[in-house]
């Protein structure tokens, strides 16, 4: 059995009198990459918000490594957002910075680092999203097309080599071939670096490259959380007809 | 609003000024965001605080030499002119009209920032959206309002001049000399202490909204209006509680 990196138990959280998430149990794995589907606002987004205490729940304990974070303030909660890092749904680039800055960011925000050296590690981070290009550098984000944000926002968030990363749709507004290098960086840093990642995705063939685990979250639980060979052995209708992209309706019907 | 929503806000007000002050104050310090901000703020007001001004003195001037022209008040007008100014109006104007611009634009910038994720983005990198926005703005408020408020009473004061020279044929000296003559200490400081409380309003409910904004670009707007409505409310509001107080702490 592999040790739990997170412990999730009786997770609920609502906005209002709407229940997004209620009552969800599951663990995370050291350096497994969990991958979460869904359907559009079933709560993917909330429950990775859950994962770095961005928002705290109605109800429920998110333990990492023993440490409760819906128990603690935001300011405590600083040390240990350092380890994880975050790719928003929008990317949530600074607008007022340009894309070097962006990138730099963390970087000059927790490291002592000289400028030659941020540098280094921004240009190098970039390549890595394959902007190698010298001159996305100083343009402003909102110069960038959608595609080209999401890695900046990706680069932004791997500059500091987190211990876990949290990636809400890393793929989404991607061409195949930058999809497929996203996916191949994302299983190195995990495979090379021991990196934990919990995976917000509708990209199956992204799903099935980099998921050691998928789980799909419907009516405010996972309805499946399990192994690729389990999924595909899994008679739950609801997964099937997700994987197989077929609507829900039909196979009510049938 | 309910009563309870404006002890909640308030509540949350009170909170963000401990936070914001203690981030000011604790090292280390975003200098070159906080010359950013003044920039941003003063110097880029300058025109509005010194067109507002200019023009308050000359009409104040013109007003008062034509609603009492049998007293020979025209010698008194350098008094009318810089008493007005640098008391009241200097310091209140500027902060309706400066006030409405730069607390529109945080609220805008933040507002913006908080809709679109940037607030829970600075988060995420475990880096302090009140030390990292709030605070450098409010430094530059209390820096830049005051400063802005002294220059625009200097221009007002010109303006008195240019009409009691131009129209009413006082000699320059006549005018200043009775502006020197009645103008106290006191009246400087009663107005620019005044103007770091409005700054002060002003910081703090544009970065309160900014904040808190929900709702999308729509959002945005709504809390940008809020801001410029309730920043000048507060201004005029405190304007006559700050009037009494200090009138009770200099009158002797
Ligand atoms: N701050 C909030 N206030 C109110 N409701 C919210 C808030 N955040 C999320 N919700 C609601 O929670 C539900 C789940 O939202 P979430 O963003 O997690 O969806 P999602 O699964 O990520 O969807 P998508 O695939 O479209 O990104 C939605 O119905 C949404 O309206
Ligand atoms: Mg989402």
């Amino acid at each position: 059995m592999p040790e739990a990196l997170y412990q999730i138990r009786g997770l609920t959280k609502r906005y209002g009198t709407r229940t997004v998430l209620e009552d969800l149990d599951f663990d995370i794995y050291r350096g497994e990459c969990l991958v979460i589907l869904g359907r559009s606002g079933s709560g993917k987004s909330v429950t990775l918000r859950q994962l770095n205490g961005l928002e705290k729940p109605e109800a429920g304990s998110v333990e990492l490594d023993g440490t409760d974070l819906t128990r603690l303030s935001e300011r405590e909660l600083f040390p240990i957002r350092r380890r994880i890092a975050m790719l928003f749904q929008g990317g949530a680039l600074f607008d007022s910075m340009n894309v070097f800055d962006n990138v730099a960011f963390p970087l000059r925000e927790h490291t002592e680092k000289p400028e030659a050296e941020i540098a280094e590690t921004v240009r190098h981070k970039l390549s890595q999203v394959r902007l190698k290009d010298k001159d996305v550098e100083p343009k402003m984000p909102s110069d960038l097309s959608g595609g080209m944000k999401k890695r900046v926002a990706l680069a932004r968030s791997l500059a500091l080599d987190p211990e876990v990363v949290l990636f809400d749709e890393p793929t989404t507004g991607l061409d195949p071939i930058t999809s497929a290098t996203i996916g191949k960086l994302m299983s190195s840093i995990q495979k090379d670096l021991g990196v934990t990642s919990v995976v917000v995705t509708h990209d199956i063939p992204l799903a099935r490259r980099v998921g050691d685990r998928i789980a799909l979250l419907a009516d405010g639980r996972f309805c499946f959380l399990g192994s690729w060979a389990e999924a595909e052995d899994s008679n739950d209708p609801r997964l099937r007809d997700f994987l197989a992209g077929r609507e829900e309706d039909e196979e009510n019907a049938a | 609003m309910k009563p309870r929503d404006i002890a909640a806000r308030t509540g949350d007000l009170g909170i963000l000024t401990a936070r914001a002050f203690l981030a000011m104050i604790a090292p280390p310090y975003e200098i070159g965001e906080w010359v950013r901000q003044m920039e941003q703020i003063g110097v880029r007001s300058l025109g509005v605080a010194g067109i507002t001004t200019i023009f308050t003195g000359m009409v104040l001037a013109l007003q008062t030499a034509l609603s009492l022209p049998t007293l020979g008040i025209k010698y008194y007008i350098g008094s009318v002119v810089s008493k007005s100014l640098v008391r009241e109006l200097g310091p209140v104007l500027t902060a309706l009209i400066v006030g409405g611009r730069i607390g529109a634009g945080m609220t805008a910038e933040i507002g913006t920032m908080k809709v679109t994720e940037q607030i829970d983005a600075l988060r995420s990198m475990a880096a302090d959206p009140v030390k990292k926005l709030v605070a450098p703005k409010l430094v530059a408020t209390l820096v830049m309002l005051p400063a802005l408020t002294v220059i625009g009473d200097a221009l007002g004061i010109l303006g008195g001049l240019i009409v009691a020279t131009g129209t009413l044929n006082l000699t320059p000296g006549l005018y200043l000399n009775d502006v020197w003559d009645t103008l106290k200490l006191g009246d400087v400081f009663s107005g620019v202490a005044k103007s770091f409380f409005f700054a002060y309003f002003i910081a703090i409910i544009g970065c309160h909204n900014g904040l808190h904004t929900t709702g999308g670009a729509d959002g945005v707007g709504r809390a940008t209006t809020n801001t410029v409505v309730l920043a000048a409310i507060l201004v005029l509001v405190s304007d006559f509680f700050l009037t009494k107080l200090f009138y009770i702490l200099f009158s002797t």
